[in-house]
């Protein structure tokens, strides 16, 4: 929430000539409806983005946008459709005239043996998890590539090292990785940065479809003993979009708690 | 993300990346004690800023500066390991002298420090974040420069030792690597080389110390929470390629 000192002043960044950060900024967040999509919505509005939040959530997502007040809006996306991303693009050009960012955080989970995955399962991650990305940076590029913008990928630990029962998961997630690399290399001349988020075990409904021994079992392997709280992996997401992060390009940042060491 | 309360010190303070995180430090209402091998400091116009003589090779000096204000009194929450020196031998040719050089200002200086800020958040029973300045030579080679890359690459591995280590006592540690950046270091490289990195580095220019600043204040502060262990690649885009 928004402390009194105004929109964009809730983490004290009042007055600091270098933080331009993403003040004014037009950010698309997929997913955006609940959980680290939803918490990475919230921040960029306190920190005086505009942010269309986009889902499949119609719901929620559109109670979060009112919530959030001005500087939000949602939008219905089923990131797997092309034709819905054209029509989110024409929106935010109709209504806001620039994008200056777009965050792929959309992303569907399955826990099960290999041979436990169906077609169907295998369809689904990938059209979510990878498709949805790729369709994404190919339908925001050209509005992206005015602004000189940037894309934020979130990828998952289970693309870093192997997390039982994901062999589908993990490999729509180490796509994300792959296309993150080979985007930021194509799109750079056009000065369009492309970075990607490698959470570990966050506190969301995605983390709660593993049975709650399971998670505690992850948890004792985490240095920091805990899940990430969906906000501190919004706060990578936010310094990556940022002016600050310039220099940054096809770099990963991950947030784990130490998981992955 | 405001760092007011914090203690930051900054080693390699004098330098191109070190300057420019102690300014970024002091932007975000840190108290900073810039350090470096010079015996003399600028006049820092911010009474919150000052400057310490530091060998960073010296298990001594280290305890000194930790002794003297304001550490003594408020701790460290913040240790910027950014003292580094260049070394260009290749291998075959690289002598003894040089190469001992070169470990103990980039490798064992960032052990001493963080051994000092180990103790100090002990004593004061709190956290703290240490950030090292790691390189793109500390993961990709280039030929030469075999104590750099030595160096480099260690001291990627001792901040995630340092991070899975020292979690639970609150010390996170993160690696931030650079690429080409415009530093008097940097400048001291021939044309040709410089020239030869910027050619496959896909934003196709150098990055500014306050570019590789903005990754350590974001990895140094309250933000980065869930952060530890992480290597966080400044280079535009080289590292990709």
């Amino acid at each position: 929430m928004p402390t009194g000192r105004g929109v964009g002043n809730a983490d004290g960044l009042a007055g600091l000539p270098s933080m331009g950060g993403v003040t004014g900024k037009v950010a698309i967040v997929t997913g955006a409806a609940r959980g680290q999509g939803a918490a990475t919505a919230r921040l960029l509005v306190e920190r005086a983005a505009m942010v269309v939040l986009a889902d499949v959530l119609d719901a929620d997502g559109a109670e979060l946008a009112r919530t959030l007040g001005g500087h939000a809006q949602y939008r219905h996306l089923d990131v797997a459709d092309a034709g819905d991303w054209a029509a989110l693009i024409d929106h935010v050009a109709q209504c806001h005239g620039r994008l200056d960012a777009l965050v792929n955080n959309a992303g569907i989970f399955r826990r099960a043996p290999l041979g436990e995955h169906g077609e169907d399962d295998f369809d689904a991650l990938y059209r979510t998890n990878q498709l949805g990305p790729l369709l994404g940076m190919r339908a925001a590029f050209a509005m992206l590539a005015e602004s000189r913008g940037a894309i934020v990928n979130i990828a998952s630990t289970a693309a870093v090292r192997s997390v039982a029962q994901t062999v589908p998961y993990a490999a729509t997630k180490w796509a994300v990785r792959g296309m993150t690399r080979a985007a930021a290399a194509e799109f750079a001349a056009a000065g369009v940065r492309v970075n990607c988020v490698i959470p570990g075990l966050i506190d969301t409904a995605m983390a709660h479809l593993n049975p709650s021994d399971v998670l505690d079992g992850y948890v004792e392997g985490i240095p920091l003993r805990r899940m990430g709280e969906p906000r501190e992996v919004a706060y990578a997401s936010a310094f990556l979009i940022s002016d600050e992060a310039a220099y940054l390009t096809g770099a990963e940042l991950t947030v784990d708690g130490g998981d992955t060491l | 993300m405001s760092l007011v309360g914090k203690t930051a010190v900054v080693t390699g303070g004098l330098g191109g990346i070190g300057a420019a995180c102690v300014e970024g430090l002091a932007e975000h209402g840190a108290t900073v004690v810039a350090c470096d091998v010079h015996t003399d400091g600028p006049a820092y116009p911010d009474r919150t800023v000052t400057y310490a003589q530091l060998d960073v090779r010296d298990p001594g000096a280290w305890q000194r500066v930790f002794a003297e204000e304001p550490i003594a009194s408020s701790g460290v929450d913040i240790l910027v390991n950014a003292a580094g020196i260049g070394g260009a031998g290749a291998l075959h040719e690289v002598t003894l002298e040089e190469w001992n050089d070169v470990i103990a200002v980039n490798e064992t200086g960032v052990m001493l420090g963080t051994q000092r800020v180990l103790e100090s958040a002990a004593r004061h029973g709190r956290g703290a974040s240490i950030v090292n300045i790691s390189s793109i030579w500390g993961t990709t080679a280039t030929a030469g420069f075999a104590a750099y890359h030595a160096s480099k690459g260690s001291v990627a591995l001792i901040t995630r030792n340092t991070a899975v280590t020292y979690a639970q006592a609150g010390v996170r540690a993160n690696a931030v690597h650079p690429g080409l950046i415009d530093t008097p270091m940097s400048r001291g490289n021939s044309e040709e080389f410089n020239e030869a990195i910027i050619a496959r580095t896909p934003l196709a220019r150098r990055g500014t110390p306050a570019e590789v600043a903005a990754c350590v204040l974001f990895l140094a502060g309250d933000g980065a929470s869930f952060v530890t262990g992480a290597s966080l690649y400044v280079d535009g885009g080289f590292s990709a390629l």
